[in-house]
């Protein structure tokens, strides 16, 4: 008998290699980091968003309603207990990252209209550190989807799907390309977007005279 | 029976759906082999520029151990210069691995684009508003005079001595890649099913069968666990002869001896493997490769 349970151990112990069990969880390991990462890269920059408010304000503080539109966005944004296996939970947290992203990008869009504020230094240097922040959001993204695809193929495919049944593992959802396009776009000129005050033109020539 | 077979169709389907690579719709500009520090496909280098400025990034390099590369591209549409130079950067891999000490300066003339990639290693010392200062204070007013060479001599000269001032390791030459990957993780399993697999098998099949048995499966788990057909054989040939004469000699403290006389024999080559596994993170001269740095995606673009 201890023969037997012996031999059935050793059988078991090739099939979980053979059956994809060890590829399951480095992939599923994988996705968390890949996770991780993106969650990070986004709380730097809700980080970076107080700071940036203030510079604005020093320069443009009658702009009221872009800045509050900025800080409720992040402020909602930071409130959401996001997880990433939930569908759900994983589509709100992309519409608040998303409405951040678009109070940003309006947020740019009005300081076109300061020009003391565009050659300041320190504006000048914050506003490198989010388009930076965002690039690497995106980068985060890719990789997280990339990752997720990853572990989904496995998942779906014979005859690693067993083996994902018997372990409970079930396809994760994924970042999708609507707000893929909604999000991954860096708060540049958007002009699709009512802003309170009439569109300047993008050339700082004619610039309002700004207090 | 035609459900079931309809989903095995299925699945089937969705095996060969999964294994085609996604095709993309238009032709991405590929990315340049690395063989040297400066990469030019534009061709705004003389010569002697792009000479001076490779010794001078291989040098730094020797010196302080990051890798520094510059590329220098007619154009990176249909993608962004962000996106290509993450394709650069993930398909280089400048800097040490762990270290993560890479930058690369990436210049797409008719894009009129500029961009520092920096990784994760440098971050700290060359964040995107430093990245930014350097592409706006140094080398777009130079681009904007057209001249791409001064621009990028200095863009390169900021950079490195931004990094001189980050306390790095020491630079080193690597040692070259341990064997085969897997195999020493693997090992003591291996010896233990052995052992345990190889007594219980003869029990069950009799000597010659169960040695068999042992043999096959040492081999077959070596091959799933390492993915080399000729060491799984050797694997299991050792098992195989090592569980044969344990049933001859009976004893358990003979069979052990065998088997880790053999196991000596059989094993011992993993050098054999190693060979031609990881290129050097570079030397004088020859080719220049990249040494497993990672990027995240920070640094700063610029436009002139």
């Amino acid at each position: 008998m201890r023969v037997v349970r012996v031999a059935l151990l050793a059988v078991a112990s090739l099939f979980l290699s053979a059956c994809g069990y060890n590829t399951l969880q480095v992939q599923d390991e994988t996705v968390k980091s890949a996770w991780s990462e993106v969650v990070n890269q986004y709380q730097r920059r809700a980080d970076l968003i107080p700071n940036l408010v203030n510079t604005v304000k020093g320069f443009a503080a009658q702009e009221q309603a872009v800045l509050v539109g900025v800080t409720e966005a992040r402020a909602k944004a930071t409130q959401i207990q996001v997880n990433a296996d939930d569908p759900e939970s994983l589509k709100q947290f992309q519409a608040a990252q998303g409405e951040v992203s678009s109070a940003l990008s309006r947020l740019m869009v009005v300081v076109e209209r300061y020009p003391e504020l565009k050659s300041d230094q320190n504006f000048r240097d914050l506003q490198a550190q989010l388009e930076g922040t965002e690039n690497r959001i995106t980068v985060a993204r890719n990789r997280y989807i990339q990752a997720v695809q990853d572990f989904n193929v496995t998942v779906r495919r014979f005859p690693t799907n067993l083996t994902a049944m018997i372990f409970g593992y079930k396809v994760k959802p994924n970042f999708t390309v609507e707000n893929e396009a909604a999000i991954a776009r860096p708060p540049t000129v958007d002009f699709s977007t009512p802003a309170p005050a009439p569109q300047a033109a993008p050339e700082p020539a004619p610039a309002p005279a700004g207090n | 029976m035609i459900p079931r077979l309809a989903a095995a169709a299925r699945a089937a389907a969705a095996l060969l759906l999964f294994a085609v690579p996604a095709v993309h719709a238009q032709e991405l500009v590929p990315v340049p082999p690395l063989t040297s520090p400066v990469t030019d496909v534009a061709g705004i280098f003389t010569p002697d520029q792009s000479a001076a400025l490779d010794a001078k990034l291989r040098a730094f390099e020797q010196a302080k151990g990051s890798q520094v590369a510059v590329l220098v591209v007619p154009t990176t549409q249909p993608e962004e210069i962000e996106q290509y130079a993450i394709r650069v950067a993930e398909a280089w891999q400048l800097g040490r691995e762990g270290v993560d000490d890479g930058a690369l300066l990436l210049v797409a003339t008719q894009d009129r684009r500029v961009r520092i990639e920096v990784g994760y290693g440098l971050e700290g010392v060359l964040p995107d508003a430093i990245a930014n200062r350097i592409i706006d204070a140094d080398i777009v007013p130079r681009f904007r005079s057209g001249d791409f060479h001064g621009g990028i001599a200095t863009g390169v000269d900021r950079m490195l001595r931004v990094i001189e001032g980050e306390a790095l390791p020491e630079p080193e030459r690597r040692s070259p890649a341990e064997g085969v990957p897997g195999l020493f993780q693997s090992l003591p399993f291996l010896f233990v099913l052995a052992l345990v697999g190889g007594s219980i098998l003869r029990r069950m099949f009799g000597r010659v069968g169960g040695a068999f048995a042992t043999g096959g499966t040492v081999g077959f788990l070596t091959w799933l666990l390492v993915g080399i057909l000729g060491l799984a054989l050797g694997a299991g040939i050792v098992a195989f002869i090592f569980a044969l004469l344990g049933g001859i000699g009976g004893g358990g403290s003979g069979s052990g001896g065998w088997y880790s006389r053999r196991h000596g024999g059989g094993w011992g080559h993993p050098g054999g493997f190693g060979g031609g596994f990881g290129g050097g993170s570079g030397g004088f001269g020859g080719g220049w490769s990249g040494g497993g740095g990672g990027f995240g995606g920070g640094g700063a673009s610029g436009s002139w």
